[in-house]
């Protein structure tokens, strides 16, 4: 079974539905570089801005000749020529890492919604950086389309996902996306302002002070 | 009352945290969540898993408490617990012997009394400290409570910030004399008035104790007050981007300040600030009143500055006398004090309070001081409005419980993290040394003779008992297996804080004691009239006590 959550239309009476993947995620070859270590200890995040993909990685990452694919942040810098015509028909999206910096995107794609989907792959579930670039992809660059999370993508980080801006969630593979959807419900009326609804809890209800 | 009170809103969310970690714990214990999934998940809700049992850290929301929440904390400390609980430095409370399984029933009744353990601990936005004496304190200029009740609800699940290289630290204070820390926070918030007499503030980031203690620094001097929350995601967000994941003991957010400088880092916080500013979540005049009404002047009566029977008690009870000099604060309103109840006894770990010390402080605030407490950073409980005629009665009943030892602000009334009796995280025992020492100055008319010092002992580097801005500092060391302790003087808090001097290598557990007399041997010897022994240690440098400290055989003169 597909483990796609997509939020539904706000008109709709679920709030999210398991919907098939129609993407390939291109994949960068396996890196040469070793595991960095700390003492002693492997290092689990990558630093932000911290340049992790070589060149020939970059050239030798196959890019399948049809239908819908993500493309990784660096081989969709480096390669967008080759890509523009895919470009042009909405078959390329983009894979970001948390440690990569949006900038870098947006300094090779001006228009970020000629791009139907960008997926921000979190290595792991701690690492919040994703939620400020969800943040920051829907309020600072406008982003429209589909914005999806996947990786170590968990029940228990749904309810932020939602509200940092994703629209879809590729739940971890071993886990049940029908039990985690559960997980965008958690809490009924937030206190602040974020993505989904801009407005705090002081906007949106008449408090009295009782 | 003047507290703030739950509306259905707030109200939902407490309850539907409760469900939601209910079902967190119900998936652990089922093992669907690996132990690794759901450290996070708990700890965000306090839990730690400590050395003998689990700890669950209850906020205290800037150190309020009505009379029935600390009833209902007594209840818990005795139904779910061995019959105590420990005020912590973020003006929580800890329970050291809750069962995994009893959290999601705690967290049930805690939310029957508005209360809750949300962001305890974790890399979150934690429980916002202020000021023990705010609205009440003659010294105020800005009352920080409203302020810190809108961040707290600002800062509750916020869905960018839920999961931050590092925990997250916010002081807020509105006193000219800063009794909140706030250069120890990622994020001091100073308010003041302007010179349109409306509320601004100077921003202070970056400050922390822990591994590597820094001091913030001024990254605003003058912020409007609406703009609070705004800025606040600014900065956080540069530091969610930013700060370093790689390496825990590199992930505070002093350590990014420090990298880029000051100047580097504001000037990206500005750049974001830029598209913040005047945001939906920059705060309205109407909720700031709204908020503030819960925090108006409690329904004092008009009374003389002076009280006779207050006067013939001081007269003619000598011990009294003591506690009244130690225990008992100027107050705004005539007629009215603010009183420390100690959580220092000698001899006995500070900051634990059982039940019975509990039912009975919640009858004191009912009594005398209607019905509202707070939690001190310092780990001792206030009582903020009562009145001159009532204190000797309260006292009274405050000593027959063990809650009046006369040493608010002497060297007994000591700041002290759980230690390696509790906590999973100690290299080293604290308690132990704190009631040592406590039992080493028993005698209070030497303990009044020394005057004003505060002593901080932290059993390990994290610093949870503020040694670094002790005047006397002990933190406790691991070497080769066995305990140590290195001692520092010269910290301090307050608006000219300081980060103390080590003295030298580390001492024994036996030693401490001695080690302690033998400083303030020292300052005894060579202090002013004027001088506490801060004032000696930095008027004349570490050099002298240190002497004495490490002298072989030395006869004190």
């Amino acid at each position: 079974m597909s483990q796609l959550i997509t939020l539904n239309a706000q008109t709709e009476n679920s709030i999210a539905s398991i919907t098939e993947n129609a993407w390939t995620y291109v994949k960068l070859p396996a890196s040469q570089i070793e595991e960095r270590k700390q003492a002693g200890k492997v290092v689990l995040f990558k630093l932000t801005g911290e340049n992790t993909v070589s060149e020939v990685q970059i050239a030798s990452t196959i890019i399948p000749a049809t239908g819908n694919i993500i493309v990784p942040l660096t081989v969709f810098i480096a390669r967008k020529s080759e890509l523009q015509s895919r470009i042009n028909l909405g078959e390329v999206g983009v894979w970001i890492d948390t440690h990569e910096i949006i900038d870098h995107l947006v300094e090779a794609q001006a228009d970020l919604n000629e791009l139907p989907i960008i997926a921000v792959h979190v290595e792991r579930f701690a690492d919040g950086r994703i939620f400020s670039l969800g943040t920051l992809l829907r309020t600072r660059y406008g982003y429209k389309n589909e914005l999806r999370a996947f990786g170590d993508v968990l029940r228990d980080q749904l309810f932020f996902l939602k509200r940092s801006g994703f629209n879809s969630y590729l739940i971890r593979a071993d886990r049940d996306a029908k039990d985690a959807i559960a997980g965008l419900q958690d809490f009924t009326k937030p206190y602040q302002g974020a993505v989904d609804d801009p407005r705090p809890v002081f906007q949106r209800y008449n408090r009295v002070a009782s | 009352m003047n507290m703030y009170k739950y509306d259905e809103i707030d109200q939902q969310i407490v309850n539907e945290r409760v469900a939601q970690y209910r079902d967190q714990t119900r998936r652990f214990l089922a093992g669907e969540l690996t132990d690794e999934e759901f450290r996070p998940l708990r700890l965000q809700n306090g839990l730690y898993i400590q050395r003998h049992a689990p700890m669950l850290r209850i906020a205290v929301p800037y150190g309020m408490l009505s009379s029935t929440q600390l009833h209902k904390l007594a209840d818990i400390v005795e139904k779910y617990d061995k019959d105590y609980g420990h005020f912590s430095t973020r003006q929580n409370l800890q329970l050291n012997w809750p069962k995994l399984e009893d959290v999601p029933n705690i967290l049930e009744e805690l939310a029957t009394v508005e209360m809750h353990a949300i962001q305890t601990s974790g890399n979150c936005i934690r429980n916002i400290t202020t000021d023990q004496f705010a609205g009440v304190a003659p010294d105020e200029v800005v009352d920080p409570r409203a302020m810190a009740e809108v961040m707290r609800q600002w800062s509750t699940f916020h869905p960018e910030f839920a999961l931050l290289p590092r925990k997250f630290k916010i002081a807020v204070s509105g006193t000219k004399e800063d009794r909140a820390i706030v250069q120890a926070h990622d994020i001091g918030l100073e308010f003041y008035k302007d010179t349109n007499n409306k509320i601004a503030i100077k921003v202070w980031v970056g400050g922390g104790l822990g591994r590597t203690p820094i001091l913030g620094s001024v990254i605003r001097e003058h912020l409007e007050g609406q703009h609070a929350l705004t800025y606040c995601e600014a900065i956080i967000r540069v530091y969610n981007l930013h700060g370093r994941r790689d390496n825990a003991y590199k992930a505070r957010i002093k350590i990014l300040v420090k990298a880029l400088g000051i100047e580097e880092f504001k000037r990206q916080v500005e750049a974001e600030w830029a598209h913040l500013k005047d945001a939906p979540n920059t705060i309205t005049e109407a909720e700031l009143t709204r908020v503030s009404q819960y925090f108006d002047n409690m329904p004092y009566a008009d009374l003389s500055a002076n009280d006779a029977g207050f006067d013939a008690a001081i007269a003619s009870k000598p011990a009294f006398a003591a506690w009244a000099k130690r225990c008992v604060h100027p107050h705004k309103k005539a007629g009215y004090r603010a009183l420390t109840l100690s959580l220092k006894p000698h001899g006995k770990a500070p900051g634990d309070a059982t039940s019975a010390q509990m039912h009975l402080v919640a009858h004191l605030a009912e009594n005398y001081s209607f019905g509202e407490l707070r939690v001190s950073h310092e780990q001792n409980l206030i009582l903020a409005d009562v009145k001159l005629s009532d204190l000797s009665t309260v006292w009274e009943q405050a000593r027959a419980a063990g809650l009046a030892t006369p040493n608010i602000g002497l060297l007994t009334d000591i700041i002290c993290c759980p230690g390696g009796d509790f906590c999973s995280l100690a290299n080293a025992k604290s308690i132990p040394i704190a009631e040592a020492i406590q039992m080493q100055f028993d005698n209070l008319d030497y303990l009044h003779d020394i005057g004003e010092i505060e002593l901080n002992i932290s059993g390990c580097m994290n610093a949870c008992g503020h040694h670094h801005v002790g005047h006397i500092g002990i933190l406790g060391v691991d070497k080769d297996g066995s305990e140590w302790y290195q001692v520092s003087i010269g910290g301090k808090q307050g608006n000219d804080a300081s980060i103390g001097s080590v003295i030298g290598p580390s001492f024994s557990a036996e030693e401490m004691p001695t080690v302690v007399q033998k400083l303030v041997d020292v300052y005894l010897q060579e202090r002013t009239d004027e001088e506490r022994f801060i004032d000696t240690v930095r008027r004349l440098g570490v050099a002298p006590f240190k002497a004495h400290v490490y002298a072989k055989n030395e006869v004190v003169a």
